[in-house]
């Protein structure tokens, strides 16, 4: 296996707006603020069972960003055999920030964009903490 | 008297996008799925999440049951259609874009989080091609619509 990352996973979701900002704030994360230490994977991977990927996450720390209740990527992480060791619903961000509502799944809008800034610092935050405690032997 | 048996034709055609975040074929699938839902074909298409074959209840693996599917995979890895197969039934058409964009020549890197105006085109000619296969169903007469 290759060096240790964080996993960001959203939820892919195609129904709903909140989907796409999970899916855009975890662009966010692992192509703009935290390109050394996160990556994501295709979660269809780990709904098939693949390999390669059930041992990515049980090999590295993961956050999960789900776009509605039903928790599709906590569930998915789960049934390979481990538990995310963060997982973030999209609508308690919106709780807090109700000015930044999506719009469209296609154009989540000047809101959804905002919103999908302030959950990707959230989760780079959180990447720094798990990517330290990672490289740190026992934990 | 002998009783008539009916048998009820579905309303609606599935369409199933990986949706995979890792690759930018995974994204052009969602989108395009969502226009043929939204501009093309607007009232004739459901779809599922793909993860709650595994996340959700018993009613998303009557999935295809329920609905001739259209898988639209990202690449060869095929996990819409594989998925479809292995928890809810056969699927009716498979799309592998990576491939059809291998077939018209595209050979630019293309982005998964930031689609361009190269990637808004694929994404338009996939949904083009979800469309022939929607309407090939409807006119075989396996989806009941209103004439359109």
């Amino acid at each position: 296996m290759g060096e240790a990352r964080v996993y960001v996973i959203p939820c892919s979701g195609i129904g709903k707006a909140t989907a796409s900002v999970g899916r855009d704030a975890t662009f966010q994360v692992i192509e703009d603020l935290r390109p050394d230490t996160t990556d994501t994977l295709c979660l269809s991977l780990l709904t098939m069972g693949d390999e390669e990927a059930v041992a990515k996450v049980i090999g590295n720390k993961v956050i999960t960003i789900e776009g509605c209740a039903k928790d599709c990527a906590r569930k998915n992480v789960e049934a390979s055999g481990t538990s995310p060791d963060i997982s973030h619903r999209v609508h308690e961000f919106l709780k807090e920030h109700r000015d930044l509502k999506p719009e469209t799944v296609l154009d989540t809008g000047e809101g959804g964009r905002k919103l999908a800034e302030v959950l990707a610092e959230k989760v780079a935050q959180e990447v720094d903490e798990l990517a330290g405690s990672q490289n740190r032997p026992g934990e | 008297m002998k009783e008539v048996e009916i048998e009820a034709r579905p309303t609606k055609v599935g369409v199933l996008s990986c949706s995979g975040e890792s690759e930018a074929e995974g994204t052009i699938a969602r989108n395009a799925v969502r226009l043929v839902m939204e501009k093309y074909r607007p009232g004739l298409i459901v779809t599922l999440c793909l993860p709650l074959y595994l996340a959700g209840d018993s009613g998303e693996r009557e999935f295809a049951k329920k609905v001739p599917v259209i898988a639209v995979d990202g690449c060869e890895k095929a996990c819409a259609r594989l998925a479809t197969e292995k928890y809810s039934g056969e699927v009716e058409s498979w799309i592998d874009i990576r491939d059809l964009i291998r077939q018209w020549g595209v050979n630019d890197e293309l982005s998964r989080s930031h689609p361009g105006e190269l990637e808004q085109e694929l994404t338009e000619r996939v949904a083009q091609e979800i469309v022939k296969l929607v309407d090939r169903l409807v006119d075989e007469g396996r989806v009941e619509v209103e004439p359109r």
